[in-house]
Parts: structure tokens; sequence; C-alpha cells
């Protein structure tokens, strides 16, 4: 046995290959280029440590702290834990509102942004224009477009009942209406689906054009050409779509927080106790009560429980949703 | 599109996104901590946080520090306007926060005080030899100290009372302002004025509780609510005040057209600190008001013929008319000040000072806050501001006490409140008796 017999280890276990040892100068090249390989990663590595791994580290470690942010944090074990999920009624309001959002707002986005994506890829004349105009109120500040809507939304004064009393529809209180305040934060949301229709229409000038030809030309109609032909093609940006609109919901905290100030009238000026949530909790989201938790109550111990909590939900939901995407692939995917 | 890779991007922008949920991370701040015997010659600049924002406002402040510099020219006074409790607290926790600190809401000086937020002024206020008991009335005492800790001063109170519009009491045939609970809900009927469609032109008075101030605070003050029982729980619902309150505010809502009728005229009311306001704007004929209005209405609505009393009580406590919701402007040292004994001094100046008081207070329309101040206040002339005077001076108002956790307390009955008055809750005595479980054991949870 020559040189190679010298570097196999002794302690291989029967049935597997022998380990050999590489010689120093492929080790050192090997060295080299994993040095090389992390120096080029640092600044991920960097920005994963000290914005992801380090504030996920010490989220865990003050959700079992009491810490009012003045005094050093004090081990108190699962108490905040406990509260939260057995002493603290906003919890429910906001997961059922947050459970609202995602089931509703989510999927009326993406089917609208698809929607005016078609017809903005349909269009022969004035296409330009449409597309501007669609995507002008996604640029709208996300501040001044709620305090719009509210304005808009004024049962006493807003435009848009004064129209419905003109018809004989009966009023609804929009955002100071707790069976109305969700659906118009919907509407906010719809009306600025300018992102999404940018993506949807890039997606649709890429189906080749010829699948559509040959389609018609099998005699499919407008309905079978987008279910066997254009829906197949955009499912992966559906499914980006889908995730992404998940976790902006889960975050999910200026309008809502915006319409509920405007619309009580208590805009949290100093000596007002504003409540997130107006009217009656209906508005109420997991980022509203981390603020407040956090940055009102001075309890981060309980605002790193719903920090967490939040954080568990939106992997959950990214992670069933891509478990899920085979519904959105075709069977070459 | 490559699938595997934008599989991995999609996860990728997906844990990207979920991170950004955890951006609560915090890092404690270090005070400064200077205490009461540093060199007050020394040449320093302090930062002064307030909550005043109108430009009225922040220009008597300006010049309350010019006229302090006159005697202190040595320290230099850097305020900041319209800093609520939330920012507030945030910039005491960092070391380069404020030094001197004021806040709008008494509610929150136990969270000031137990936290060691707002530091302990009794080695100041002994060192300069004030003594408080004889400088300030004691309803403001009360409201500046937490368990024993004084850790804040006043500086200018509050006191609520009525307002109401003369000439729409004229032609309702009212002639004086209502003093118990039931003539007010009568004249609050008589004042109410209706479109042709049936909807609201003119309210009586708005008697929801997002009506601006006429918050479950302010108004259970007229029963003289106690919210502590002497083994420190809480007691809405053992002791009677709260539900009477609540059960005359369903009345009174009722008669004035209903929660939804209401609520929707409310829609439509202006801002409420600005020439809007629905009182100023004739909206309404009767609000609970604070006495800065006065001031407000001076500047924008000069021309408005109205009145102040003190609030009306309940029917079965009539001799306790003139009472009223007291709450105030409270002054302190932040934990982050570097300069403790410069900023006391310009505590003692702003709190103490007689001119200073009368003047800041004249200014603003505030009530002044020492005792030398109350006796020589030009404000006792204002037949407006008068009556608010009487209501700070009654002994039998109030204020929400103190708590470990600020303000919580009231915003879970505040909570409460709002459902009761949609209709939401079946059971008066129970939901309070929730009320108050669910008030002890956010208190507990504060507990270190």
């Amino acid at each position: 046995m020559g040189r190679r017999a010298d570097t196999t280890s002794a302690a291989a276990p029967p049935g597997r290959p022998a380990k050999v040892k590489a010689p120093p100068g492929l080790r050192a090249l090997r060295r080299r280029r994993g040095a090389r390989t992390v120096a080029f990663l640092s600044p991920w590595l960097i920005g994963f440590a000290v914005f992801f791994a380090y504030p996920l580290g010490a989220t865990v470690y003050y959700s079992f702290t009491h810490y009012d942010l003045i005094n050093p944090p004090q081990w108190v074990g699962l108490r905040n834990w406990r509260y939260v999920f057995e002493d603290y009624p906003p919890l429910g309001k906001a997961l059922r509102n947050t459970l609202w959002l995602v089931a509703v707002m989510v999927p009326l986005r993406v089917l609208f942004g698809l929607g005016v994506g078609m017809i903005a890829v349909r269009l022969k004349r004035g296409a330009s224009l449409f597309r501007t105009l669609c995507y002008l109120p996604f640029l709208a500040p996300p501040v001044a477009a709620t305090i719009g809507f509210v304005f808009l939304l004024n049962p006493a004064t807003g435009p848009v009942d004064q129209i419905m009393d003109t018809l004989h529809i009966p009023n609804v209180g929009w955002f100071n209406d707790p069976a109305w305040a969700k659906p118009a934060l919907a509407m906010l949301a719809v009306w600025g689906i300018g992102d999404l229709m940018v993506i949807f229409i890039a997606a649709l000038v890429d189906v080749p054009r010829e699948q559509y030809e040959a389609a018609s030309l099998d005699g499919a109609g407008p309905w079978q050409r987008f279910r066997y032909v254009t829906w197949p093609s955009i499912t992966p940006v559906v499914l980006f779509a889908l995730v992404t609109g998940v976790i902006q919901t889960m975050q999910y905290y200026t309008q809502a927080m915006v319409a509920g100030k405007v619309a009580s009238g208590i805009i949290g000026a100093p000596g007002q106790s504003f409540e997130p949530g107006y009217p009656q909790g209906s508005t109420l989201t997991l980022p509203q009560l981390v603020y407040q938790e956090g940055f009102s109550s001075f309890d981060t111990g309980v605002a790193c429980v719903l920090s967490l909590l939040l954080f568990g939900i939106a992997m959950l939901a990214t992670v069933l949703l891509m478990r899920r995407r085979a519904g959105f692939m075709t069977a070459e995917d | 599109m490559h699938r595997p890779r934008f599989r991995r991007l999609t996860a990728s922008i997906a844990v990207a996104a979920t991170a950004a949920l955890l951006a609560t991370s915090c890092a404690g701040g270090s005070g400064g901590g200077t205490g009461a015997d540093e060199d007050i010659n020394k040449k320093v600049t302090i930062k002064f946080w307030h909550g005043w924002s109108q430009e009225s406002e922040v220009k008597a402040i300006n010049d309350l520090i010019a006229k302090f510099n006159t005697t202190h020219p040595n320290i230099k006074v850097e305020a900041t306007p319209n800093v609520n409790d939330d920012k507030l607290t945030q910039g005491v926790r960092s070391s380069k926060g404020p030094d001197v600190v004021s806040s709008f809401t008494t509610d929150n000086v136990g969270q000031f005080c137990s936290s060691g937020g707002w530091v302990d002024l009794a080695p100041f206020v002994t060192k300069s030899g004030l003594d408080p008991a004889k400088t300030f009335p004691k309803a403001t005492l009360d409201y500046t100290q937490f368990q024993g800790k004084r850790c804040a001063l006043p500086f200018l109170a509050d006191a609520y009372g009525l307002y109401y519009n003369k000439d729409m009491f004229t032609a309702a045939g009212i002639t004086s302002p209502p003093k118990t609970m039931s003539e007010f809900k009568a004249d609050a009927v008589k004042l109410q004025q209706l479109n042709a469609d049936g909807s609201i032109k003119v309210a009586g008075v708005m008697p929801t509780f997002h009506g601006y101030e006429f918050t479950p605070a302010h108004v259970l003050a007229q029963w003289g609510p106690t919210y502590v029982g002497a083994d420190g729980k809480s007691n809405l619902a053992s002791t009677p005040q709260a539900a009477q309150m609540l059960t005359y505010q369903k009345e009174l809502v009722e008669a004035l057209g209903g929660f939804e009728k209401l609520e929707k005229f409310r829609a439509g009311f202006g801002e409420e600190f600005s020439a809007q306001n629905p009182f100023q704007a004739g909206q309404v004929a009767m609000q609970l008001d604070g006495e800065w209005r006065t001031a407000s209405i001076a500047e924008d609505s000069p021309t408005l013929n109205y009145g102040t009393a003190p609030l009306p009580v309940p029917d079965d406590q009539a001799d306790s008319y003139g009472r009223g919701y007291l709450t105030g402007t409270v002054i302190g040292i932040a934990k982050s000040s570097h300069h403790q004994a410069a900023a006391w001094e310009f505590i003692k100046f702003l709190t103490t000072d007689t001119d200073a008081v009368n003047s800041f207070a004249a200014t603003i329309h505030n009530v002044p806050t020492t005792f030398a101040a109350l006796d020589s206040t030009p404000l006792a002339g204002d037949e407006h501001f008068k009556p608010f005077l009487e209501v700070f001076k009654n002994p039998a108002s109030n204020s929400t006490p103190a708590s470990l956790n600020g303000g919580k307390y009231q915003v879970t009955f505040q909570e409460f409140c709002y459902a009761w008055e949609a209709g939401r809750v079946p059971d008066l005595k129970s939901g309070l008796a929730g009320v108050d479980k669910q008030i002890d054991t956010d208190t507990a949870q504060a507990k270190p």
C-alpha cells in the first residue's frame, strides 16, 4: 500500500468508503478558498448577525424578563408568556383582525392587481396613461392616503356617504363602525395595488404568445386560455404576491393606527390617552400591540412575547404557503 | 423564471421581512445622576422637553426661559415642544435625553416615580428649603407623588367644568346652567336641534365617550370615585359610582337620539384643539371641557356668547356641586440628566416663582398651582375663568390616582365604557367586575 494507505482513517466503519486526507497543498488551497468565501459573504453575515440573529436572541431573552427600559432586566421566567396567553384580552382581538386581513385583504389585492394588470396588457390605446393612473396611488404616503380615505368616508361629511344618500343607499359608518372599519381598510389597500399591477404586467407579457395562438387554434375560449396558458405561467408570481402580502399584512400598522386616530378624533396629543384599534378594537393588529406594550406601557417582556408570536405566525404562514406551492405550479415545475 | 432560485428568493424575502418584525431589540441607556450637590454656578446647557405645541404656548415658555436667564445666566435652556409621554420616556432612557421633563398626564406619575425614570426630588426640595405643604395645594401634591416618593412638582393645573352657549340657552328658555344630572339631561334635550330629515343639527351635549373631553374619567369625577380600595385592588364594581355614572350616561345618550345617531353627528366634528371645535363652531350647546378652552375661544371665537360653570353632580349628591375633575402638568428631573442641580434650579423657578407661575398661567389660561399665585392671579377677574378656579379650590374635586403602570387602568376602564355605550355589555355589574379583575392582573404584571 502506498502513500494513500497511510492517510486512510483506521476507524472508518465497515461498508463506508474510507475518508482520504487531502494533501497539505490542497488543504491550504481549500482554507484560502473558504476564507475568501467567508470574506465575500461577510457583509451579509454581519448584517444577518446584527439585524437578525442578535435581535432574535435578545427578543427571546427579554421575553423572559421584566424590563421597563429604564432599570436592568429581571428574570421572571414564563410570567410574560402566561400573561399574554392567559390574561391579555387584546391578543384575541388582534389575532382575529389579523386573520381577517390576511384572509380578505391579501387575496383582494392579488385579484385586483392581476385584473388591472390583465387590462393594462390588453389595452390597445391609452395603456401608458392607464398604467400610470393605476400606479399613482401606490406612491401616495400611507399616512396621507389613510387620512384622505377617512375624510372621503366620513359618515357625516364625507362625499361617499353623501352620494350614497342621494342614491338612497343606507349609510355605513366606515372607519367609525366596527363592522365596516376593516372593509374600509381593505378598500384602501386595494386602491394602492400599483406595485402588484407592475409585477403582474411583467409576468403577463412574459407568457409566450405562440401558446395563446396554439390554444386559439385548438378552439380554446378566453377562460380556457387563462386557465391553461396564462395561469400556469404566472403562478410563481401569484405565490410571490401571496407570500409577501401575508408578511406585509402581519406587519400592518400605519394605516390602522392613523385611521383609528383620525376617525376617533383622539390623536394621542400630550395629555390624551389613545387606545389603538378604534372603533372598539376592530382595527387592532399585533404590531400595534407590540408598540403599545413596548413603548407606551414600557413592558418590554410582553412586547417581546408578542413579537415572537408575530414572528412565529408569519413563519408558519410562509412555510404553509411554500408547501402548498404545488397548487400553484404545473407538472414540469 | 428558474423555480428553485425563485423559491430561494421567496424564502429569503420571507425570512428578511419576518426579521423586521423583531425590530424591538432593546438596550438599556445610562442615566446622568449628578445629584443635588452639583455646583449650580457652572455654565451648563439643559434640555427641557414639554408638551405645549401651540404658537402662543411655545412663546410663553420661551419668555419664561428668558426670564429665568436674567437670574441664571449660566444655565442655558433648550426647549423641545410637543413631546408626549411615549417620546418622553423613550428619551429618558437615553444617555443623551432631556434634563427637565414635563407631562400633562398625571396618571403616569406612578410609572415615572416607580421606574426611577424621574428622579426623587426630596434631596433637592430639602436642600433648597422648600416646604411643599405651604407652597402647593394638597390636591396637586397628591398627584405629583407615588407611594411617598415625590418625583414631580405641579406646574399649573387643569380643572374641568361646563361650557354653555348663552344664546342657545336663551332661545331654549333656560335661565341658568344645570346643577344636577337630571337638570343637565333635561336641558340637553331642550337644546337639541334637528334637521328636517331627523338628523342632529345642534346637539344639546355630545355624551358619547369619544366626545373629546367627555371621557369616562372626567365624567365619573362628578360621582366622587376612589378607583382603588384599601386593599389596593380596583373597586369599580364594588363601589356604586361607576355603575351609576354608566347608567346615567346611557339614559342621556338615549334621550339625545341614541348612540348611532350621536356618533354619526360626532364624526363631522372638527379637530378638538382648533377653531373648529364643536362648541366654538356652534355644533353643541354644552360641553365638558378644561379651563384652557377660555383662551382658545378668546383667540379663535371672540364673538361667542358663552358662560362657564361647574359640571352638574348626581341628584343624590347635590351638596357636592362645585366639584370637578382635576389634573395638571407635572414637571421633574429625568434620570438621563447630567445637570440635575441646574435642572432643579429651573424647575424651582417655574413652579414656585409667583410672577413666573402667574404670567404663564395667564398666557395659556391654566390654573396657577401655588397658594401665592392663586391669591394674586389676574385670572380671578375673568368671569369665564373664575368658575374653574373655584372647581380647583373645591375640596370635593378629585383626580385619577397614580398607578404602577400609568394610565393603563384608565384605558381598560375606557374600553369597557366604549363597549357599554355601544350596547355590547349585557350585564353592567359583571362587566365591571371583569374590568376590576383585568386591572388587578395588569397591575400585578407591572410589578418587578
